[in-house]
């Protein structure tokens, strides 16, 4: 591992400074984030107030249990890759790397789980708009529900798979060794963004699956 | 050599030149230099060239617009042209020109040089930037080209996810140019949080720089939730996924609600950094201290916070109740709460002041006359029972002029002769510049007067055609922006011609005791040759011994 004082840029005045500014312009991304799912959470919230029975009704489709071991992925993932981030700073990059492997796996795992769940939703009409057509649950505002859950989960598959790309990247560099002891804030700020990523799953596994 | 505002150069210093042929731009050669530099100058000038074409562009929709309307019925275009003219030169102005245009140029050159540090905090952002910017540009006009949406700038549902022209890639044109506008935001607030020279406290960093903080702000919190809009627009209008379609169960109100949280807080996005601009150049040329600097940088956060709870009011007309209107009408009238704080100052600023009457002076004065003109139409607009009878109306038309033309463009006109000297090194013509001054002032009076008249008197926006009782007017308004476009057009000649005529600048043409105005001109890469210090807050005339100058 190279000294610390090389990985500082030119224009930063030290290593301190420059992980300030690399913490603080990771949380303005996450806040953007958060304001890009605002979005969609408003459609949600709007829809289930004009179609409560609806929303209930098509709710009931989902397996409560297949959201539940997601969610479980989901945390626990969020667990390894801030374990990754304690143990760079302790330069033990093997393990760091080994640990990101892990967050990656259970990633995969997630996608797998969804993918499942989606299969199953297009095999029984339970889709967005004119492509709607489950046969039982026609009330007025049944397809919204699913116009709302498609762009919901899928604008956070998408993010899972960006998250992916990310994690591998970093998983690659702790292998070889490029960040560790007081430079390890490439691992902090992209785990920052897995949590993100595991956060607003959270948020998204009572709204469609629980209530 | 010492820069240092306030300290004597020692005697053994050599005067400095007056053109700099270390600077930035010469650094190094080639077109491929230029296409991966990372240094924020470069960055800016890119953008300058970027925004300039696309104004070119839009200013081109802009007259097509004019010479329709000269006459009642069909004069050059046919309606379905008509109205793809009005949607892209709306597109174009505000996304390619408004938004990124001061912040772009003038932020990206001149907030490391205001803060005494030696690039923004992310370089390789701030390239991607310009490049998320070019995408953007390029897949926009690809729809122009392809198709053009006709639904105007605001993509209104059920039109936009019907309409049988191509909307898609100017929503995704659109969606790009928001991840270049966030990431701009996002870079210049930690470059502000963090690469401060030792010495510059938050009250002693200069006033534009306050401004860019409080725009980059919005853009930074507001752009995403555009983003995620245009996405569901998009989505709509390929897949039929019924976000906002009535006859699947959406809502078209939910669409107009998302659009403006973005799109009110945007036109603070346009006009905060003029109002930076402004408060930088009347300083210099009045040769005073700001009136109440707390007063002015606090205002710009006061706009963009406030900017965030007033976009009800482009829904008084769309069954909003009424309650709501009148709380976002109040809410409304508060940005103009904050606005006059900061024009009061500016004139107390003026007061007792050895006013110089030169080029971005003038800028300063006809910015001052249309942000009042159009801020008190603005209030009036705000007034629910108002706004019922000009809804929709040339008057709303004249009034978003006043602010985006008259505010941001006059402002963006007092920044590029403000920083010209110090961006390129050369002068301009002084004379031309008033002359091209004057027609700006003039034609746009005569452009757009007329638009609250005709307003008032009833003609409806994005109309093709109109009774010949509005003919007169319109004449005029066309007239008007035969004179401004001829203004904009002696600016390009006169500026061009200083590139290569002009005379060396010097460090400091006008004296202004502004930060940045302590390098080179044009700069060197480092931005500094010595890391200069801030014993005085920015703009201190208050001593004024010569001595004491930059140069």
């Amino acid at each position: 591992m190279s000294a610390p004082g090389s990985h500082v840029a030119h224009h930063f005045p030290d290593l301190e400074t420059q992980a300030h500014a690399a913490r603080l312009g990771m949380w303005l991304f996450l806040a953007t984030e958060v304001l890009l799912f605002a979005g969609l959470f408003t459609a949600y919230a709007l829809y289930r107030m004009l179609y409560p029975s609806a929303f209930a009704g098509a709710s009931k489709l989902i397996e409560t249990s297949m959201g539940a071991l997601n969610t479980v992925v989901l945390i626990t993932s969020s667990l390894t890759v801030a374990l990754a981030f304690h143990y760079s700073k302790e330069s033990r990059s093997k393990l760091a790397a080994a640990l990101l492997l892990v967050t990656l796996a259970l990633g995969g795992v997630f996608l797998v789980v969804k993918y499942l769940e989606y299969s199953h939703h297009f095999h029984d009409g339970h889709l967005p708009g004119r492509f709607y057509s489950y046969a039982a649950l026609q009330v007025p505002g049944a397809s919204m529900f699913w116009t709302v859950y498609f762009l919901m989960t899928g604008l956070h598959g998408i993010h899972v798979v960006i998250g992916m790309g990310v994690l591998a990247w970093l998983a690659v560099g702790a292998w070889r060794g490029s960040y560790g002891g007081a430079y390890s804030t490439p691992l902090e700020v992209g785990g920052l963004y897995w949590h993100l990523v595991d956060l607003v799953w959270i948020f998204l596994f009572p709204l469609l699956y629980l209530i | 050599m010492s820069l240092s505002p306030v300290s004597i150069p020692p005697p053994s210093a050599e005067p400095a030149p007056l053109f700099n042929e270390r600077n930035y731009l010469v650094a190094e050669r080639g077109w491929r230099s230029w296409l991966t530099t990372l240094d924020h100058k470069r960055i800016g000038m890119i953008y300058l060239v970027l925004t300039l074409v696309a104004f070119l562009l839009g200013g081109i929709y802009a007259m097509v617009i004019r010479v329709e309307l000269l006459t009642p019925g069909p004069t050059i275009i046919e309606a379905v042209t008509y109205n793809k003219a009005f949607t892209l030169h709306g597109v174009i102005m505000i996304l390619l020109f408004m938004i990124p245009a001061i912040p772009g140029i003038f932020g990206n050159f001149f907030i490391p040089l205001m803060i005494g540090a030696r690039d923004v905090a992310f370089p390789r952002l701030n390239l991607l930037s310009v490049y998320l910017y070019l995408a953007g540009m390029l897949i926009a006009i690809f729809g122009m080209i392809h198709g053009g949406a006709d639904t105007g700038w605001t993509f209104y549902t059920p039109y936009s996810t019907t309409t049988i022209t191509k909307v898609w890639p100017i929503l995704l044109g659109g969606f790009i140019l928001g991840m270049g506008s966030i990431v701009t935001g996002l870079n210049f607030i930690v470059t502000i949080h963090t690469l401060r020279a030792p010495g510059i406290t938050w009250m002693k960093m200069p006033l534009f720089i306050w401004s860019a903080y409080a725009t980059s702000v919005i853009q930074v919190l507001a752009t995403p939730v555009l983003g995620i809009t245009l996405l569901l627009v998009a989505v709509e209008n390929v897949f039929g996924f019924g976000v906002f379609d009535p006859a699947r169960g959406g809502d078209p109100v939910l669409f107009q609600h998302l659009f403006w949280f973005y799109s009110h807080p945007a036109v603070y996005i346009m006009i905060l950094p003029a109002m930076g601009v402004i408060s930088e150049v009347i300083q210099a040329f009045s040769r005073k201290n700001v009136f109440g600097y707390r007063a002015v940088a606090l205002s710009s956060l006061g706009i963009a916070f406030v900017g965030f709870f007033t976009w009800g009011h482009h829904l008084f007309t769309s069954g909003q109740s009424a309650v709501d209107a009148g709380v976002f009408g109040v809410l409304t009238m508060f940005v103009g709460i904050f606005t006059a704080i900061k024009v009061f100052n500016w004139t107390a600023t003026l007061y007792r002041g050895s006013i110089s009457f030169q080029t971005p002076f003038a800028y300063v004065v006809a910015f001052l006359f249309f942000l009042v003109f159009g801020g008190m139409t603005g209030i009036a607009l705000a007034t629910v029972a108002l706004d019922v009878h000009w809804q929709d109306t040339y008057f709303v038309v004249a009034h978003f002029h006043f602010i985006m033309v008259g505010g941001t463009i006059t402002g963006f006109l007092g920044a590029i002769h403000y920083w010209w000297p110090k961006m390129t090194g050369k002068m301009y013509s002084e004379k031309w510049g008033l002359i091209a001054a004057t027609f700006i002032f003039l034609g746009f009076n005569f452009t757009f007067v007329p638009q609250f008249l005709l307003g008032n008197a009833g003609m409806p926006r994005r109309y093709y055609s109109y009774p010949e009782r509005f003919w007169p007017l319109n004449v005029a308004s066309t007239a008007g922006a035969s004179v401004l476009a001829l203004g904009f057009v002696i600016i390009l000649v006169y500026l061009l011609l200083s590139l290569k005529y002009g005379k060396p600048a010097g460090p400091n043409p006008w004296g202004s005791r502004g930060y940045e105005w302590q390098t080179l001109s044009p700069p060197p890469v480092e931005n500094f040759e010595s890391q200069p210090t801030y014993p005085r807050p920015p703009h201190d005339y208050d001593d004024a011994n010569p001595a004491k100058e930059f140069h």
